[in-house]
């Protein structure tokens, strides 16, 4: 196999605001291998989730690109699954019609009817909703739809599973529950999976390693720290682990840190935004120095909005 | 609210039991009062009302009828109908028995075969009108519908379409009235018309008034697809035609059936008046005829055509609604 799998290299991503732009990330640089489980974690608003969404080609990163297997990724493609935060099922279609939609796309041509059916029901026993096939997203539970969420990316055999907070939305036994069947289906099926969160067990106990935000406007990639901990991995068994305890205090104090130095992070990005606003003829230099501060506190909110 | 039901319903379970129909069964009594007796009790009051009030006013044709003269003038009404009928069914009689005589006498001979050709009866006028109406609504939506679709998802075609429609959009159907009938009396010439040029005039107004509710709502209602949702289209690469029929047509259902709605609303009004106006039949031929008449039942008359035509307004718009429960996704939303 191919030693890095997916490469993101030097992306940058620029949102348009009114006077300028937005940098929302600067210079990101990751590589993944075959079969690793990534997790991306960061304070809300660094820009994690665009990083998700510029790998699956919802938007086009300024400066720098992807590659995967060696082919550069410049739109949205089925390679690239993505399980979104709010499950994004079409509501007027059943869990089965919901997958369905997506083997039919994808495997049109490739897979004959009866094909189709065994696969769907195959993805839908990995999730394990085999039992409720037919009902409509507004008739299960939270879990479950992001269960068919899931079943959905995997059902277009992707080359890497994306993640966006996908558990995020969900109750603590519930989501424990989901983690345990995601870590399953990696088992057997060793895919790639690229995963947003902000909850640091969850990082901690899934993957083989955490890349570490910093805070954004301009966030990059702070640390990326290896998890050592064998697979298969227990919950119980994990978490009385050292070196468990000592990823989750690494990935704690990197957080906590870059929390206490967000007041640097924001005059750094000033300077940013004082190149990108001097091409702005309208822009009202007396009252640069006042409005500065809104402004990078309008494009925070706008790129929360966004993401 | 649901606890309160609940405990409501065990008391007068207790109490009454009653044998009620369909939907009805659930409903505890005090229920059922509330929402059957309320909706009589206005009707009665205004009627009471109406009844008092009306007599008070006297115009040129005599007192402003009240609600039982407005019935015996729609009992009148049924009679001119019928009798109408037997008229015809006596017509196509008597001409099968000249004809046969003719054919008895000398097989070679010519027989004519007309068509009855008397006057339309108060209740052929509500079929034209709710043919006339169906045909423009229909036509009009098949239009717009698309229309909309398509300004909904590209920003360039909305941009190029939507100064026309609020330009249009608060034009009177009325004043388009007059063009149509030049256009349709000058383009529409054959020997062996399919339709009337009268019903191309009503049709082809309703037509223009219906279209741009409804590309306003569905242009609106594509364009609120929610981006989670033109995410994972993006993602499974949708051609754009699977895009539209899976993903943008369910999402902008409801709106579009409120433009479709308003759009009916709109059009059954516009028609009568343009009966009115135009002269082709229909029930607001049948108003100004009546008004033209002047005669002491002419009010009464008039007054039973008002209230045919709200109700079937609002029949009409029962019948819409129906059809979104069918096509709607959603059953569990209130449909109002």
């Amino acid at each position: 196999m191919l030693k890095s799998h997916l490469e993101i290299t030097g992306v940058n991503m620029d949102f348009p605001i009114p006077g300028g732009y937005y940098r929302a990330l600067e210079e990101v640089n990751l590589r993944v291998k075959k079969g690793e489980f990534v997790s991306i974690i960061g304070h809300s608003g660094c820009g994690k989730s665009t990083v998700l969404n510029v790998v699956a080609g919802l938007y086009q990163a300024t400066k720098g690109g992807i590659v995967l297997n060696g082919k550069e990724v410049t739109e949205p493609g089925p390679e690239r699954a993505m399980v979104f935060q709010n499950h994004s099922l079409l509501p007027w279609l059943t869990a089965y019609e919901n997958v369905e939609l997506a083997v039919k796309t994808i495997f049109k041509g490739k897979k004959s009817k009866s094909e189709m059916k065994d696969w769907i029901e195959h993805n839908m026993k990995l999730v394990h909703m085999e039992h409720a096939m037919d009902k409509r997203p507004d008739e299960i539970s939270g879990g479950m739809k992001q269960r068919v969420g899931i079943a959905r990316a995997l059902a277009m055999e992707p080359e890497v599973l994306l993640l966006d907070e996908p558990f995020g939305a969900l109750d603590a036994l519930t989501r424990a529950h989901l983690q345990d069947s995601v870590m399953e289906i990696q088992a057997d099926l060793g895919n790639t999976i690229m995963m947003v969160t902000h909850d640091v067990d969850e990082a901690v106990l899934l993957s083989d390693r955490i890349v570490m935000m910093t805070n954004g406007p301009s966030a990059t990639v702070g640390e990326i720290l290896e998890v050592n901990l064998p697979r298969p991995r227990e919950r119980l068994a994990v978490s009385e682990m050292p070196e468990y305890n000592h990823c989750r205090h690494e990935v704690l104090r990197f957080l906590y840190e870059r929390h206490g130095k967000k007041d640097k992070k924001v005059s750094v990005a000033t300077e940013t935004k004082e190149k990108s606003v001097e091409n702005t003829p309208d822009f009202d230099k007396a009252k640069e120095k006042n409005s500065i501060k809104k402004v990078v506190d309008f494009a925070q909110n706008k790129i929360e909005k966004v993401a | 609210m649901n606890t309160e039901s609940t405990a409501d319903k065990m008391i007068y379970d207790r109490e009454i039991t009653l044998r009620l129909p369909g939907f009805l069964k659930n409903m505890t009594a005090r229920q059922l009062l509330i929402s059957v007796g309320t909706p009589f009790m206005g009707v009665l009051i205004f009627l009471f009302l109406w009844a008092v009030l009306a007599p008070q006013v006297v115009t040129s044709l005599g007192a402003v009828p009240g609600p039982k003269q407005v019935y015996s003038q729609f009992t009148n009404l049924v009679d001119e109908h019928n009798a109408e009928r037997e008229k015809e069914v006596a017509f196509y009689e008597r001409q099968e028995i000249r004809n046969t005589k003719k054919l008895a006498k000398n097989p070679d001979a010519k027989i004519k075969v007309r068509s009855y050709t008397g006057n339309p009866t108060f209740f052929d006028q509500i079929l034209t009108s709710i043919i006339t109406v169906l045909a423009g609504f229909i036509m009009a939506s098949l239009i717009a519908i698309p229309i909309g679709i398509v300004a909904g998802l590209s920003k360039t075609v909305y941009a190029a379409i939507n100064p026309l429609v609020q330009i249009f959009k608060p034009v009177s159907p009325l004043a388009w009235l007059p063009i149509v009938t030049m256009i349709v009396s000058a383009t529409y010439v054959t020997s062996d018309p399919m339709f009337d040029k009268s019903f191309l005039n009503s049709a082809i107004t309703v037509l223009l008034c219906c279209l741009w509710p409804t590309i306003i709502s569905t242009a609106v209602g594509v364009t609120n697809v929610s981006k989670d949702l033109e995410n994972v289209s993006q993602v499974l690469r949708l051609s754009w035609w699977t895009h539209v029929r899976k993903i943008v047509l369910p999402s902008a259902i409801p709106m579009i059936f409120t433009g479709l709605r308003l759009s009916f609303g709109i059009a059954w009004m516009v028609l009568i008046a343009a009966e009115m106006l135009s002269q082709n039949p229909g029930l607001g031929k049948f108003v100004w005829d009546e008004f033209q008449n002047g005669s002491s039942n002419s009010l009464g008359r008039i007054m039973v055509a008002v209230i045919v035509i709200g109700l079937i307004g609002f029949l009409l718009d029962r019948a819409m609604l129906l059809l979104q429960k069918k096509v709607s996704w959603d059953k569990s939303v209130a449909l109002r």
